[in-house]
């Protein structure tokens, strides 16, 4: 990555119906964590979507982004492998017939990534530590499940695109271990922006932007309470997990080792 | 004048890219027309014609493959268009693939769906190398790592700018117009850029002269049917 990336601002547009954004500035600096939340239809995929194709007043929403408080250059759209930004969409599926070791080692020349002979093993190791059944690499791409297909982008993003700005639309629902992801992805510093409607990454997050009819209606900083809150929804969410994985590999769960669990956790 | 030749594989996009450039360059003040060459069916002239009250015809190319087509008519087009005090934006259906119908001097553009399978840049040959610029369009329907594949691959087969796009919202829309705005007037003889690969007629013997006054055989104008010409 050849700029240096400190800081991205999103600089207000307009909502569906052409009045102005409520929230007229938003500035990320290096190493925050943004969620965007709103109903369904609100405009949260059409606001990472402009903040991932660098928006210049030529979109909808008549939004513009910055990076470190300039015009992006030209670079970022002309070529992968200047472009700060990667963008997990909300699609789980892929359109190419191409094994996933040989598309990866073409996006990884893409990206200019240094280290092309170990990259695809990196991604897939990361890659597999998300999904329930591992990624093989002789697999196709058409092939993988909708949760292999995310937790495959996730890890090429951190990975073969070793970019600062990460964009993720809404990857609770993709079916891949949210939680781990969570850990995995905060070892790395970087900007996250999280297009989300699951409180624990939420209350996890520096703060939050509000979406309403295409606008942003309101940008809110996390307080000490809402993050207290949000470990209690992780510690619950631990409980479902080890439910869902008992139930997943064909075991019955009993009722009084469930509660036992359940106080377990609550007071760790 | 300029001429700006857009060709691309059915469906990937050409009107909806088309509408949203024409759209951008009317509200700067230019004056111009459409014409679409297809094989057998197109609305795309009344399309036009209803949304932005511009001239626009459209010919079929029926038994003759439509780059060949719009080689006999382009003459007659350019003409019509000077008449108007138009830029000609011509649509071209592109079913031969291996013919291209971009002309020399003129600004010529594929459409390529990011859907389309990521071989699809090394099959279509002539229609892609010697384009100007790669449009691809439906980049909405794609994860970026893929968008970023099939540009590679775009650019592997040929070296061209390659402009990403999602031409229902209009995205990505102005760095094409910039392009187009950009480009020269055509200049006289109009020549074809390219000889299709197999000789059957004057064109396909490579005799690249734009307008059907240059050549002989099965023949049509902007206007008419099908005619012969020759011994
Ligand atoms: N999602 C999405 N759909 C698109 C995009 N561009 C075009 N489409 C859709 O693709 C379909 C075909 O688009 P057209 O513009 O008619 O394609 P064309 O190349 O002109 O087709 P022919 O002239 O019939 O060969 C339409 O349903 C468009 O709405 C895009 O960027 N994203
Ligand atoms: N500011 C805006 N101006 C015009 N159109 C907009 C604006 N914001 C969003 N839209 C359009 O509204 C539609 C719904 O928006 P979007 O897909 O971003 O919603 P979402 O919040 O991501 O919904 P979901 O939770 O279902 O994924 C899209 O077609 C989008 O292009
Ligand atoms: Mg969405
Ligand atoms: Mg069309
Ligand atoms: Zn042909």
């Amino acid at each position: 990555m050849e700029v240096d990336i400190k800081k991205i601002t999103i600089l207000g547009g307009y909502g569906r119906n052409g009045t102005k954004e409520q929230v007229d500035q938003v500035e990320l600096r290096m190493g925050d964590l943004l969620s965007i939340v709103g109903p369904t239809g609100s405009g949260k995929t059409a606001l990472i979507n402009d903040i991932g194709l660098f928006a210049n007043e030529d979109t909808p929403s008549r939004r513009r982004i910055l990076i470190n408080s300039a015009a992006p250059s030209e670079d970022f759209l002309d070529d992968p492998s200047k472009n700060p930004i990667a963008l997990i969409t909300q699609h789980t599926g892929f359109l190419s017939d191409m094994k996933v070791a040989n598309f990866l080692d073409i996006h990884a020349k893409v990206r200019k990534n240094t280290n092309p002979d170990s990259v695809v093993a990196d991604v897939l190791d990361f890659a597999n530590q998300l999904t329930g059944e591992p990624i093989i690499t002789e697999s196709a791409m058409t092939e993988l499940s909708g949760g292999q297909s995310r937790a495959l982008l996730i890890a090429d993003a951190v990975i073969i695109g070793n970019s600062p700005i990460i964009l993720l639309d809404e990857i609770e629902n993709a079916g891949i271990n949210l939680t781990r992801a969570l850990e995995l992805l905060r070892k790395y510093e970087k900007i996250f922006i999280f297009v989300t409607h699951d409180p624990r990454i939420t209350l996890s997050s520096d703060y939050r932007i509000v979406m309403k009819g295409g606008a942003m209606q309101d940008s809110i900083t996390t307080s000490a309470e809402e993050k207290r809150i949000g470990d209690l929804v992780t510690h619950m969410d631990k409980i479902i997990v080890g439910l869902r994985d008992q139930i997943r590999s064909g075991e019955r769960p009993v009722e009084k080792e469930f509660q036992a669990v359940m106080e377990l956790v609550w007071l760790t | 004048m300029k001429l700006i030749m857009c060709a691309g594989p059915p469906t990937s996009g050409k009107t909806t890219v088309l509408r949203q450039v024409i759209r951008r360059l009317l509200k700067k003040g230019r004056r111009l027309a459409y014409l679409k060459v297809d094989v057998q069916y197109a609305d795309e002239d009344e399309l036009i014609r209803n949304e932005f009250g511009i001239p626009a015809k459209k010919i079929y190319s029926g038994e003759l493959c439509p780059d060949h087509a719009s080689v006999l008519v382009l003459g007659d087009a350019v003409k019509w268009a000077e008449k108007e005090g138009a830029d000609l934006f011509v649509e071209t259906a592109g079913l031969c693939l291996r013919c291209a119908p971009y002309i020399q001097g003129s600004l010529g553009f594929v459409v390529l769906e990011a859907t389309s399978g990521m071989n699809l840049p090394r099959k279509i040959g002539a229609m892609l190398s010697l384009a100007d610029i790669a449009v691809v369009t439906k980049i909405d329907l794609v994860s970026q790592a893929e968008r970023e594949v099939f540009r590679a691959n775009i650019m592997d087969a040929a070296p061209l700018d390659v402009v990403e796009v999602d031409a229902l919202r209009g995205i990505g829309i102005d760095r094409l117009v910039r392009k187009i705005e950009q480009a020269q007037d055509i200049e006289r003889p109009l020549m074809l850029k390219g000889s299709p690969p197999v000789a059957t007629c004057t064109i396909c013997a490579g005799k690249k002269d734009i307008g059907w006054e240059h050549h002989f055989g099965v023949l049509r104008t902007l206007d008419t049917d099908l005619f012969y010409r020759g011994e």
